[in-house]
């Protein structure tokens, strides 16, 4: 039979992910690199109790909004709806707006594991490997090292840092085919690439299929064998839970514009 | 000495792309580290990394004229410029963590004069994100921290020890204030450049730690 990772839809993608599953979500914090409509079906079903591996922890809708997204959920949507029971990420807060991770971490809702970016990926792709962790002279000396052993190589000093381990990785790619060959545009590889492959299961989110063999071999950035299930997003965004654009979110964006404009 | 002249944002981005040399591969972090691309010196060919996984690309955009799939660790979106390139992350930071950028520019909390750099979390906050400030500091070849001499209430931020959380120990080649250079060696902190109007004197009573003064320590050279 031939192969066809392509399910129908975003609900059926999502549909095996359990509650307590860990999920890691690709992207570097902005929605564009974001599988953004995998995460709202996962909101849909309910899950609950998630670790979360990502590299921030979402900013929401009403930012990405405000900045022309077609599709504006990142993270935040499984923030806010209380589906996450702890994080590991690099760069869960932002230094000039609060977001509702932020909010949650300081009332003690959430748990965070915070992890130098470049330890994050090797982390991953660690699991990706089959390795059973990595040595990086990364945070040797400040709070990353404390409780883990460490090594001198060649005289230098450096720390042992193990394999993260998912059940599942929602990925954006921008074209796929059938066999789950990946295509990403620019910034948007980020760590879609990296964790393609890296979980027991890779879903990726797509803005495109296209015929098997119209990826040119030397063009595709990630291997079909990594990726297990494909999702394409629709024309037309249709909007869960529709509400005004939040002050926060409006005074954050004023001031980004000030910020780019300075 | 409140009152007295004292480098801008633009002034000290200005100082620190003096450091870029011909070839260059260089991160800019967040904040005024980012200003200094658009002064690379004239004749010099250097190409910007951006751990986000492009390698390099064209100018900041303007407002709303980005493609949103190519933005810098920003988020802000660049051009695409002729030998650009575009990487996972894993493969961005086996570059930043390998020793392959010549120059990481990144802002600062503190600076200790054995290098020290605390740049992630003020402990008012109590919360703060490391990003990939640790990968840079301790990758690079060549660190340039450039930020303000002094906190708004007056405090040095050139320390003996650093009291805020450590990014990376014994990192930071150059520190770039908006009163002085100055080098971090393996004898101390040589302070090398002033800015104008400063005398080494008032620069060492801002700052915490002793410095060694430069032979040749002049104003501050922006050409």
């Amino acid at each position: 039979m031939p192969i066809n990772k392509i399910m129908p839809s975003f609900d059926e993608a999502v549909a095996d992910i359990p509650d307590g599953a860990t999920i890691m979500i690709g992207g570097f914090g902005t929605v564009a690199s974001t599988a953004s409509l995998l995460l709202e079906a996962l909101v849909r079903k309910g899950v609950k109790n998630l670790t979360t591996v990502s590299n921030s922890c979402g900013f929401g809708k009403d930012v990405w909004k405000l900045m022309g997204a077609k599709f504006p959920e990142d993270m935040d949507v499984l923030v806010r709806n209380n589906c996450i029971k702890k994080a590991i990420a690099s760069a869960p807060v932002s230094a000039v707006y609060q977001n509702n991770f932020e909010k949650k971490l300081r009332a003690g809702e959430v748990e965070l594991e915070m992890v130098p970016q470049g330890t994050l990926a090797e982390r991953i792709r660690a699991a990706k490997a089959g390795l059973g962790g990595v040595y990086t002279p990364v945070g040797t000396g400040t709070a990353v090292e404390e409780g883990k052993e460490t090594k001198i190589i060649d005289g230098k000093k450096y720390i042992l840092e193990l394999p993260i381990k998912a059940d599942f990785a929602l990925i954006k790619a921008h074209k796929a085919d059938r066999w789950g060959n990946l295509v990403y545009r620019y910034s948007s590889r980020t760590f879609n690439g990296t964790m393609a492959g890296a979980a027991k299961v890779t879903i990726a989110e797509v803005d495109e299929i296209v015929e098997l063999g119209e990826l040119a071999p030397d063009e595709i950035h990630t291997p079909g064998i990594y990726v297990d299930r494909l999702v394409v997003r629709p024309e037309k965004y249709e909007e869960a839970d529709e509400a005004e654009i939040s002050q926060d979110a409006k005074e954050s964006h004023e001031k980004y514009l000030e910020r780019k404009s300075a | 000495m409140e009152d007295k002249f004292k480098l801008d944002r633009e002034t000290m981005a200005l100082r620190v792309a003096k450091e870029f040399q011909d070839g260059n591969y260089v991160n800019l972090g967040i904040g005024i580290p980012v200003l200094a691309a658009n002064y690379i010196p004239v004749g010099r060919e250097v190409v910007f990394q951006s751990e986000n996984g492009i390698l390099g690309f064209g100018e900041i955009t303007t407002l709303g004229e980005g493609d949103p799939d190519l933005v810098n660790a920003g988020g802000q979106t660049v051009r695409p410029a002729p030998g650009m390139s575009a990487f996972d992350h894993a493969e961005s930071f086996t570059m930043i963590r390998g020793g392959h950028l010549d120059i990481s520019v990144m802002g600062g909390f503190q600076v200790s004069e054995k290098g020290d750099l605390a740049n992630y979390m003020v402990p008012e906050r109590k919360i703060g994100s490391i990003g990939g400030a640790m990968d840079l500091a301790v990758g690079a070849k060549r660190l340039i921290v450039v930020m303000n001499h002094v906190t708004k209430d007056g405090k040095p931020r050139v320390v003996r020890k650093c009291t805020y959380h450590i990014t990376a120990i014994e990192s930071v080649n150059l520190l770039v204030t908006d009163i002085a250079v100055i080098e971090i060696t393996d004898n101390g902190l040589v302070l090398k450049e002033v800015a104008p109007g400063w005398t080494p004197e008032e620069v060492q009573s801002l700052t915490e730690p002793t410095l060694i003064v430069d032979p040749d320590c002049h104003e501050i050279e922006l050409m």
